[in-house]
């Protein structure tokens, strides 16, 4: 089955949605992809303990709304099958779905670095925590110790308490002044003054990180260095995370050159390969108010009606600036590589040690050496790791992008339409 | 109130829950062995680091995206 789509839109998250908004005027025909079950994205991921803003419940109610638009959840890109068709798959089936114009809203992942004991049961992402507590999992009573860098750690937090966990720690690896510098600033960007509230979190503390998890058959404490000392918390649940880093495996595999760690976009939001364009935190990290703003203008643009993207610049330069301060504010410090030992395990698939890896030149010579991102997750955790330990850069993927049923691969023996 | 069974014991969990949150409301949180045997959890919650993946009716799936239907089959330990 080939499926046909004026513009498709893969993500849908904030930017997702506002670039199927802004392009459904058109009247094109949208589809719009995400492998998670509601539309929404990570910031506005729906659950049974999870809390949508009005601005959330609205825009879903308005894709509801467009005849023009069909959005297909829990559907994931497997493979590029041929000019400008890919290849998806959902729980039932695999399909093609060739298109005219495409808009990357693909989003960040977490910086996820290891650790001794990172991998024991209770050790979450810390924004990981915050999406698993709004899909229902239970906190309430449990001890939580949340670690790593950014304003993330901040939200999560809050999601935690609200259901009701005992914070007994924030540790954030960036500096007093540094953070009190980004707080400082905020004023400039009103309805993002909450994050400076770190700083009169009694549980707060800057320049402190995450030494070791601790526990046998599950997580039962945690050490940390905190401003120089060394403490021990026992706790229930250790929430970590080193900030966010721009999903970019399909735009990379599509052609679409990267600037930095995300894919490289002009003014109108298009990538460096024609009709393919890119929005919201995977053209770099900014969060949701530059993500709306990136994502109607990718919209917009990728209809023709230009007029239209352009009157939207002056909000996005608005926003771009907030994502230079917030990531100079949160830059990792270089004592975070001296975490992970010899021992600790870098790649959780194939649990292969840190030890394994740090003899080897690049990537490929350790991946073939060791098994390293040979796994169901294809590197995309320590890939990552590995770009900030010790400065490999990723390969580009190459497909299938994720595990997927042979049923499904076997759609790319069918012609697509020319 | 949809009812699922988990490693083959029955759980009741509220509309919307994730199969990822039902493994910490119906067992210990786990959702599979490593390949030295460990037992891992969900780790990064949003479909990226596959160490949630559990056999769904047979099918492996991501337990952090997918939600809990009645009369599903979730086993951490196939």
């Amino acid at each position: 089955m080939t499926e046909f789509a004026g513009i498709l839109i893969i993500g849908a998250g904030p930017a997702g949605m506002a670039a199927a908004l802004a392009a459904a005027s058109s009247g094109a025909r949208i589809v719009l992809l995400d492998d998670n079950p509601n539309p929404g994205g990570q910031i506005w991921r729906d659950g049974p303990q999870a809390h949508l803003p009005a601005e959330a419940r609205q825009m879903r109610e308005r894709l509801r709304a467009c005849a023009n638009v069909h959005c297909h959840a829990e559907t994931r890109v497997i493979a590029i099958a041929a000019e400008k068709t890919l290849l998806v798959e959902n729980a039932e089936q695999g399909w093609l779905i060739a298109y005219d114009r495409l808009i990357l809203c693909t989003g960040a992942r977490e910086l996820l670095l290891p650790f001794p004991g990172w991998t024991l049961p209770g050790v979450t992402g810390a924004g990981g925590l915050q999406a698993l507590i709004k899909g229902g999992l239970p906190v309430s009573n449990e001890r939580l110790v949340i670690a790593g860098s950014g304003p993330l750690l901040l939200a999560s937090a809050a999601t935690a308490r609200r259901h009701g966990a005992q914070v007994l720690r924030i540790a954030e690896q960036a500096s007093r002044a540094a953070v009190a510098g980004f707080a400082a600033q905020l004023p400039r960007w009103p309805g993002k003054l909450w994050q400076s509230f770190g700083l009169l979190d009694a549980h707060y503390r800057t320049g402190s990180h995450v030494l070791e998890a601790l526990g046998g058959d599950k997580l039962e404490g945690v050490r940390l260095l905190q401003q120089g000392k060394t403490v021990e918390l026992a706790c229930d649940r250790l929430a970590c995370g080193f900030g966010l880093i721009p999903n970019t495996r399909l735009g990379q595999a599509l052609g679409c050159a990267l600037d930095g760690q995300a894919l490289a976009v002009d003014e109108r939001q298009a990538t460096t390969r024609d009709d393919h364009y890119a929005a919201g935190e995977c053209t770099g990290f900014g969060g949701s108010e530059l993500a709306l703003v990136e994502g109607a203008i990718a919209g917009h643009a990728a209809v023709g009606n230009t007029a239209a993207a352009e009157r939207l610049w002056p909000g996005r330069a608005r926003w771009q600036g907030f994502a230079r301060a917030l990531n100079k504010a949160f830059a990792l410090d270089g004592r975070l590589k001296s975490m992970a030992r010899s021992d600790t395990l870098v790649c959780r698939c194939e649990d292969v040690p840190y030890g394994a890896l740090a003899g080897h030149g690049n990537w490929r010579e350790a991946k073939l050496a060791s098994r390293c991102g040979m796994g169901a997750c294809q590197g995309r955790v320590c890939g990552a790791a590995l770009q900030y330990l010790l400065g490999w850069t990723p390969p580009i993927p190459r497909p299938p992008f994720g595990p997927a049923r042979i049923e499904t691969l076997l759609n790319l023996e069918e012609t697509p339409p020319t | 109130m949809p009812e699922l069974f988990l490693d083959g014991r029955p759980l009741s969990v509220a509309n919307g829950t994730t199969v990822a949150a039902a493994l910490a409301l119906g067992a210990d949180g786990c959702s599979r062995t490593s390949v030295t045997g460990q037992r891992r959890a969900p780790l990064c919650g949003m479909g990226i680091c596959q160490e949630c993946r559990v056999m769904i009716d047979g099918r492996l799936r991501l337990a952090c995206q997918t939600l809990c239907r009645d009369g599903m089959h979730v086993d951490t330990r196939p």
